[in-house]
């Protein structure tokens, strides 16, 4: 189970919370393109490692919170605001690394 | 290598099951090969299995970072069927239904195959409506489908709760020829199979890297060397966008984590698949008679093959609610699984933008029941460098093209499909 620290609420059960997914898209501007469009709608990095995400406390304040989390381990490095900029954590171990990226 | 035969499981038998040959090679890897598939699961051991078979491409390795059949394949609830709505999945999963038919002859292999039948349950009109229209949609292309009344589903299934308060059971629609098969014994039948047609199965061989030259591949970098190789097919459910990575892919894909049971063994109680149309939950028996069942995602991205309790309540609550005769079961074992969900609920087997390079993947819930049509319909792919008419609609460009495959509806959300 996951105990996400709600910047609001203080620590809570994830059964509060709604998943709502990867917080690094960014919306493009409304003559982006559909290639941009494409791209902030559907394609994502989902990596194995730290992920910074959203999570809507639907069952407290109702506010998002935004949440780095690893996603092998599931560990949480840190939480806050939705307009916080999260500093995300350097992979230690090498096993965990993702090839390629 | 021999086939098998009751005939030579007797003559074994008597001889204390001591003559019995390794079903398929260990092979060091060759420094090249004309198609190299990367994923020893299911899917990755049909494909090649099919190149060999079908389009007589047998200068192949498979590659798999652990023992095959070690991911998804030996990790699933093992149903077979083909109650889809859309045309493009119907189509699709109905040929492979028919692979499935003939899948042991075809392989010399007891994948223990067994048409036990497909129960979907509804409790409405409204569900009832949708149930209809689904098995009008599987009846106009040959699928067998039959609406149930009340008095129908009670033969088949007389443990359910029909009178439950919230959610009375009206009917439901059956496919009889949909069941269950033995999960561990497709990957191995598939990979017997492979090999005596020439396939290298390279286990303990992880991929970290695919090479390319001027937009084409030209092989791949492993933990035991560098292999060459001018067509390569991943079939990494789970894992995709980890390996697609390695070749530059960003896909419509998020990886996310899915949990199934099975409870203590049980005289016969179950002897059909029966589907809970009021939560997401389904179940059957095995041979050795537990209770193997499953519900939803976890809803969140994650690799880790574990779940959370929050997930095991909420499935064990919809099983209860079906089948109150649930609630006095010790569940044994519980696992988690790792699944590609893409953002439409419908899997890819298509060429990419890199060239020679081919993808099968996102497979969300349903990639057992694939596993024979989608290597098929993927060795296809990769031999003819085009895809097959069954897999046509199973390309990444439909998200960009606005082409998807909705069969649920869900909008682009990968948790809710």
């Amino acid at each position: 189970m996951h105990l996400i620290d709600c910047p609001w609420c203080g620590p809570r059960d994830e059964a509060e919370f709604t998943y709502r997914g990867d917080a690094t898209v960014a919306r493009p501007a409304a003559d982006g393109g559909i290639d941009a469009f494409y791209d902030y709608v559907y394609t994502r990095a989902n990596p194995r490692g730290w992920h910074t995400e959203w999570w809507h406390h639907s069952g407290g304040c109702r506010q998002f919170v935004k949440v780095v989390r690893h996603t092998m381990t599931h560990a949480i490095a840190a939480t806050g605001k939705a307009s916080d900029t999260l500093p995300v954590p350097v992979e230690q171990a090498p096993a965990e690394r993702v090839p390629g990226a | 290598m021999t086939r098998y035969s009751a005939f030579g499981l007797l003559t074994k038998a008597l001889g204390g099951h001591a003559g019995w040959s390794r079903a398929w090679r260990d092979p060091e890897p060759r420094p090249a090969y004309d198609v190299i598939i990367i994923g020893g699961g299911g899917h990755g051991l049909a494909s090649a299995y099919y190149l060999a078979k079908e389009h007589g491409i047998t200068n192949v390795a498979v590659l798999e970072k652990g023992p095959i059949g070690l991911g998804n394949t030996g990790r699933n609830t093992t149903i077979v069927r083909s109650n889809y709505l859309m045309p493009e999945n119907n189509h699709f999963y109905e040929w492979s239904l028919k692979l499935w038919e003939g899948l042991e002859q075809d392989l010399n292999f007891n994948v223990m195959m067994s048409q036990r039948g497909v129960l979907n349950l509804f409790h409405s009109d409204a569900q009832k409506h949708a149930a209809a229209r689904r098995g009008n949609s599987m009846r106009l292309i040959g699928v067998d489908a039959e609406l149930l009344d009340r008095d129908g589903v009670r033969a088949m299934a007389p443990m359910l709760d029909f009178d439950n308060a919230r959610f009375p059971v009206m009917g439901g629609l059956l496919q009889r020829r949909g069941g269950t098969a033995r999960h561990d014994a497709v990957a191995w039948g598939f990979a017997r199979a492979a090999d005596r047609l020439g396939v290298d199965i390279i286990q303990h061989c992880e991929v970290t890297g695919i090479r390319r030259e001027g937009g084409r591949v030209t092989g791949v970098e492993t933990t035991r060397g560098p292999i060459a190789a001018g067509k390569i097919g991943m079939a990494v459910a789970g894992n995709t966008s980890r390996v697609a990575a390695m070749a530059g892919l960003r896909l419509p894909i998020e990886s996310h984590v899915l949990q199934a049971f099975v409870t203590e063994g049980l005289k016969p109680l179950v002897d059909t698949v029966v589907t809970f149309g009021a939560g997401h939950f389904y179940i059957s028996q095995s041979d050795k008679g537990g209770l193997v069942f499953g519900g939803d995602l976890d809803g969140y991205n994650s690799y880790a093959q574990r779940g959370t309790l929050q997930m095991v309540e909420h499935v064990f609550a919809a099983g209860v609610a079906m089948m109150p005769c649930l609630s006095r079961l010790r569940v044994l074992r519980q696992w988690g699984g790792v699944m590609d969900m893409t953002m439409d609920g419908s899997p890819l087997i298509c060429r990419t933008p890199v060239e020679g390079l081919y993808l099968n993947g996102g497979w969300c819930y349903g990639g057992f029941k694939a596993t024979p049509g989608s290597g098929w319909c993927f060795a296809h792919t990769i031999a003819n460098d085009a895809p097959h008419r069954l897999n046509a609609a199973m390309t990444i460009e439909r998200f960009r093209d606005g082409h998807l495959m909705d069969e649920r509806g869900a909008g682009p959300w990968p948790w809710a499909q």
